[in-house]
């Protein structure tokens, strides 16, 4: 298979070299590495992944530099012509910031940074993300984060709810996120942002393989497209 | 000339910071507060020329979330 999937490097980033791993050792493809100060992400991506990190040492708010990076530009053109689009933690961060993703992650409500596995509710099993995972399955992936505390408006909670953009939930008390949010898909579906961790989760050594179904989905789903 | 920008959080969105600051007055014993939130302020230098639309553009575009935040924008005589 051809697959041609890239991980982007922010100043800061510190998961983009385990996200790399991750799509290799799925796709058996090493993933093309992009950095922040580039115009133009390379030709024919199949997927774009955002990783976890602290870019820009989180100044202003998290994220909110690295949205504004001279590559986003290309990254909000490949994902509203349908590439996907995974942004995990400050990835996550990064898309609601660059307005991929409603809603905004705010400081934990402990005020503490919080760094284990937690329990994950898969919410939607229909997406090209979690295709790999039953409707209700529990899920243990680590968070590693300061900044995970979900916010959106009512109305807008009420329409990702309504529109099955709920990707996961936790299933445990963890950042005080609404409504339990850790993961969110956008309107067309091709994207998603999550604080958990997957790319962390891909082998027992590793202490879970439960996000492993999440690149498999994603992967097997491009090549069967 | 300078600018001030004052972001604060929008009423009804959580400011966990604002609540450990208001405990921690409490627990140095002042009292009366009633309730705590924590802003950011940002000044700005710039040309006389830069229009009020501009600055408006910039908080909207950077300066401030508007998904939880609201700003206000303060010319300061030099």
């Amino acid at each position: 298979m051809s697959f041609r999937g890239a991980v982007v490097t922010f100043p800061g980033s510190n998961c983009d070299r385990d996200m790399a791993v991750a799509l290799e050792a799925v796709s058996g493809v090493p993933a093309i590495r992009v950095w922040h100060g580039d115009a133009e992400l390379p030709a024919d991506l199949d997927f774009i992944a955002l990783p976890g990190g602290f870019s820009y040492g989180d100044y202003l708010r998290s994220g909110a530099m690295a949205a504004r990076s001279p590559v986003m530009q290309s990254v909000i053109e490949a994902a509203r012509r349908g590439v996907p689009v995974l942004g995990v933690c400050n990835g996550f961060q990064v898309l609601t910031e660059a307005g991929l993703l409603p809603g905004a992650l705010m400081r934990n409500a402990s005020q503490h940074f919080i760094c284990r596995n937690v329990k994950l509710k898969v919410e939607n099993s229909q997406s090209l993300f979690t295709a790999g995972y039953s409707a209700g399955q529990i899920l243990s992936i680590p968070v590693a984060h300061h900044d995970g505390n979900y916010f959106a408006d009512d109305a807008t909670l009420d329409r990702l709810e309504g529109e099955g953009r709920v990707a996961f939930r936790y299933a445990e008390t963890v950042n005080g996120s609404a409504r339990d949010i850790a993961g969110v898909l956008n309107e067309a579906g091709n994207v998603l942002g999550m604080m958990p961790h997957p790319e962390r989760a891909i082998e027992d050594a590793l202490g879970s393989s439960d996000g492993r179904a999440l690149f498999e989905s994603a992967i097997r789903s491009l090549v069967e497209a | 000339m300078k600018v001030r920008i004052h972001v604060s959080l929008k009423p009804g969105v959580l400011d966990p910071q604002g609540r450990a600051i208001h405990h921690a007055l409490e627990g140095l014993g002042f009292e009366g507060v009633n309730d705590v939130r924590a802003g950011r302020e940002i000044e700005l230098d710039v040309d006389d020329s830069v229009s009020d639309e501009a600055l408006d553009a910039m908080c909207k575009q950077l300066l401030a979330n508007m998904v939880i935040e609201n700003y206000r924008i303060e010319r300061v005589a030099a």
